[in-house]
């Protein structure tokens, strides 16, 4: 497909802004640019078919099934886009007064209430821009706390080896030292691994639970014991929150600190890779520590570990998060909660005596089936069938991840797919699944239906284009 | 109550019971007694659609939406061309993931790669990526790409916006990275007080332009200092005044960073916005998120990839060059739509209403008993002034009558004001403020 700089023509372009009724002024010389500007010079209708041929080869929730696991590709309501569209929340600057920005304030002020209440902390900060985002600024909090008690030798976060690698690197941007431990054959946190590397330098450990093979980990309370025991705070990453809404809360199983992901639980879009919203709550201990500015707050407390972004965060993600808490209730959280995780097991149970999946269940909101078998008899790999997927019509799931799993492919159906969705994807992985026997050939051919076939990854990175030369 | 769960009741239960299980409850069976909740959440009943939209439409209504802005400070307000709520209302856009499946994700790609693009044409760099959280971590993102193990000191102009400094402070607080603030002289960044605290250790000077307070900075000068001291020189620009103004490139900075949200998108209480970053060649493997690159597909034709991974934390984890993971996509889409309407000629347009405008209204206010331009630099869009009277109560006589008045300045600058005027403000609602400020005179 042609790039919009080739399909410019030279004094083509929209007439969007009118003249100047004021004298023209223009600065000195000196600070006027002198480089060429090459942007578009195309006619609207041009432009707009343009993106419209793009949006033809993007795969969007609204184009198919979507099990991306760990990333929670529910639907995204569209209610939630008309009231993030309201001309009230649109043309707000964040520098009015307080009196003038009383409903933005209310958004705020009620999303703090309610994810609270769903996580069981005390205090919530939307400023984060994304789960990373998130992460970093709760692991600030984590060293601001030891830091204010003077206990300055905790620089260590204890990390396990399934977690997603943000963990890791946010607890390095964070100003840590990572010590990352292996999990149990089972998919669990080794408590005896934990209790090696819990000491006087713990800062903290990260977890995600339910973890990222899909499991509840039952030993919950004792990880977070022998972590409070060694004097570090308990992280808790909130990417898989979807299945415990309403059923189990962070706070209860021991965390102190927690992010959350609106873009995945709470059903805001992600846009191609953003914005996002990624707020984080904590408990009463840490909250002097939170971003500033607060909401509630006339007064920062000295403590603050300061601002992570500009103004107060991704609102319009907020307003978005929040339409869909209001439109639920907390009944209907509790039961997306059990639908979510109600499908992942039908699917898990429909697929694993075709698929291996390595960890006993019942799952909870996703599954990881690992193709080591598979790929050891056929030659066909996890990104080989990743890849005949996309011919049906159907994104992949997770590829690779978690990483203690080899050629794990990790599901998420989420609670907004239908039985008979599902019959019909279970139904095309298993035929792929013959194909891979009795055909492997063709699987290596695929995708043949999509815009372009496999990319040359290795010659990108290798010699990177990264722009168009005009 | 509403619900996006498409399965009914019999339904669920004739799933759950074709796996041997006859209460939902039965599949949660992995999680301890003591960390259930034994009671429902307390949160209100859900409601239809119909009453949500009512809900929030009557929580809007509870905020003032002024017909008139004077305000900036890091958020403009500016024209967004019709086309850009279309396209990026487009489902596809909105609902996709990160583009993780190149095949299927060819226009997601295509329009970073072509984000990435403008982003060059605009800095006049090398190489972008494909956005950042927002212009304050893109500054702080670029202070940490300057790291190096001899060179501790970051040195930032106090001409820059306050808020992006405080977020590079937290961003460096747990890393041996120190915070040199440079004083200002006259609104503009002291160039001898640079002299002194630029040297050796100094990985890099940050400057923004044109700055907080409006004004032009002699960013040759700083350039200079920057080369004797072998450090890195980052520019901080707003991406209306590219049109018009030198690029970072030829400063010669070695990276450029900004505020994507004059770039089409409306100012939302301060969020999603869009932080952009470029930088020159030699720096590409240390940019941070997401980059986009041109390859071949296994016939030859071309393809987007998500390219460079090896810097990123999915790979190597604490080793990566940031934890960045999503970013702002659908803000980078809404630039480059912006952009591609706009053309060379439309942002030229805009950046030099920008200009001519604020030179009328800071002509006129100065025509005001008690109002004077503080400094006497060249300025872009925005300049501070002094006020008659309390400058706050007089801002807040200005909402009665529909408009946001200029943002009265703290600290050290504390009774005076920072204007902004933009292509959106007309001759008659500059004139109209400046009667209503006569008025306030007396």
């Amino acid at each position: 497909m042609e790039l919009i700089f080739e399909k410019s023509k030279d004094k083509r372009g929209c007439d969007i802004l009118p003249s100047c009724d004021v004298p023209v002024v223009e600065p000195d010389g000196k600070y006027l640019r002198r480089k060429e500007l090459h942007l578009p010079r195309m006619s609207e209708t041009d432009i707009s078919r343009h993106y419209t041929e793009l949006a033809g080869c993007t795969y969007g929730i609204n184009n198919g099934f979507y099990p991306l696991g760990s990333c929670t590709m529910k639907y995204n309501p569209k209610v939630n886009e008309e009231t993030a569209n309201l001309p009230g929340f649109l043309n707000i600057h964040p520098l009015q007064t307080a009196h003038t920005v009383q409903g933005c304030l209310e958004v705020m002020k009620l999303a703090e209430e309610y994810l609270c209440e769903i996580t069981g902390m005390d205090y919530m900060s939307l400023q984060p821009a994304a789960g990373a985002h998130g992460e970093f600024t709760g692991l600030k909090l984590i060293r601001a706390y030891h830091r204010d008690r003077k206990d300055d030798k905790r620089t260590k976060i204890i990390v396990p080896d399934s977690a997603h690698g943000t963990n890791p690197a946010s607890a390095a941007m964070a100003g840590f030292s990572v010590i990352n431990i292996p999990s149990t054959k089972e998919g669990y946190v080794d408590l005896e691994e934990l209790r090696k590397a819990a000491g006087e330098d713990t800062a903290g450990f990260m977890l995600t639970n339910p973890n990222t093979v899909g499991l509840f980990d039952r030993n919950i309370l004792e990880i977070t014991k022998i972590i409070h025991d060694a004097g570090g705070l308990a992280y808790y990453d909130g990417a898989n929150l979807n299945p415990i809404m309403g059923i189990a809360r962070p706070a209860d199983m021991g965390f102190d600190v927690v992010h959350l992901n609106l873009h995945k639980t709470f059903s805001t879009p992600h846009g191609g890779g953003g914005p996002g919203s990624g707020p984080v709550g904590c408990r009463a201990i840490l909250e002097k520590y939170l971003p500033a500015p607060r909401i509630q707050k006339k007064e920062e407390t000295n403590e603050s570990i300061g601002r992570v972004k500009e103004f107060y965060g991704n609102f319009l993600v907020v307003v978005k998060a929040l339409t869909y808490i209001l439109t639920l209730g907390g009944d209907g959280l509790k039961k997306a909660s059990e639908n979510a995780v109600l499908n992942a097991n039908y699917m898990m149970n429909q697929l694993k005596n075709t698929y291996p999946v390595p960890f006993e269940g019942p799952c909870m909101h996703e599954f990881v089936m690992s193709l080591e078998e598979l790929k050891k008899e056929t030659g066909i790999s996890a990104l080989d069938i990743a890849k005949v997927l996309l011919d049906y019509g159907i994104h992949p799931p997770t590829m690779y991840f978690p990483l203690i799993v080899h050629e794990a492919l990790m599901l998420e159906p989420t609670e907004t797919e239908s039985r008979e969705t599902m019959d019909r994807v279970i139904a095309i992985f298993k035929k792929v699944y013959e194909e891979a026997q009795t055909n492997p050939q063709g699987l290596w051919d695929s995708p043949k239906n999509t815009p372009v076939g496999r990319p040359d990854e290795v010659t990108a990175a290798r010699n990177p284009i990264l722009r168009y030369t005009f | 109550m509403g619900t996006y769960v498409p399965n009914t009741v019999k339904e669920q239960q004739d799933m759950l019971n074709s796996m041997g299980y006859s209460k939902v409850e039965e599949l949660f069976s992995n999680i301890p007694e003591e960390v259930r909740m034994k009671r429902p959440l307390d949160i209100p009943d859900g409601l239809s659609e119909m009453e949500v939209r009512r809900k929030l439409i009557q929580i809007a209504e509870k905020n003032k939406v002024f017909k008139s802005i004077f305000r900036g400070c890091g958020a403009y307000r500016h024209y967004i061309p019709s086309l850009v709520k279309q396209i990026t209302s487009k489902e596809e856009f909105v609902t996709a993931y990160t583009p993780y499946q190149a095949e299927i994700s060819q226009g997601t790609l295509q329009a970073i790669f072509e984000f990435q693009t403008m982003i060059c044409e605009l800095t006049g760099l090398d190489v972008a990526n494909a956005s950042v959280y927002d212009g304050a971590t893109a500054a702080a993102e670029a202070v940490i790409m300057c790291r190096e193990r001899k060179r501790k000191k970051a040195v930032i102009s106090a001409t820059v916006n306050l808020d992006i400094t405080e977020t590079i402070k937290t961003y460096c607080s747990g890393t041996d990275t120190e915070i040199v603030t440079v004083p200002e002289k006259q609104g503009r960044t002291d160039l001898e007080k640079l002299e002194e605290y630029a040297g050796e250790e100094t990985s890099c000077i940050l400057i923004q332009q044109p700055n907080y307070y409006g004004q032009l900075e002699d960013c040759d000068a700083v350039k200079k200092i920057a080369d004797k001291n072998g450090a890195k020189f980052i520019m901080s620009c707003n991406p209306i005044s590219l049109g018009i103004l030198k690029t970072p490139g030829e400063y010669g900075a070695d990276i450029a960073v900004g505020e994507g949200q004059p770039l089409g998108m409306p100012l939302a209480f301060g969020g999603p916005y869009l932080g952009f970053m470029a930088a020159s060649e030699s720096m590409m493997r240390k940019l941070p998120g997401r980059i986009v690159g041109e390859t071949k597909d296994t016939k030859g034709r071309r393809a987007f990839v998500l390219t460079l991974q090896a810097r990123e934390q999915h790979i190597r984890r604490e080793k990566a060059s940031s934890n960045i993971c999503s970013n702002q996509a659908l803000c980078a889409l809404t630039a480059s739509v912006c952009l591609s309407v706009m053309g060379k000629k439309g942002l030229e347009q805009a950046a030099a209403l920008c200009i001519s405008k604020a030179h009328y209204l800071a002509g006129r206010l100065c025509e005001l008993e008690g109002y004077g331009l503080v400094y006497t630099g060249e300025f872009f869009h925005e300049f501070v002034t002094t006020c008659q009277g309390d400058a706050r109560r007089v801002m807040e006589g200005l909402e009665q009558h529909g408009i946001l008045g200029g943002y009265p300045l703290q600290g050290e600058n504390s009774g005076n004001i920072l204007w902004c005027a933009t292509e959106m403000n007309s001759k008659e609602e500059m004139d109209e403020l400046i009667k209503i400020l006569q008025e306030v005179n007396g």
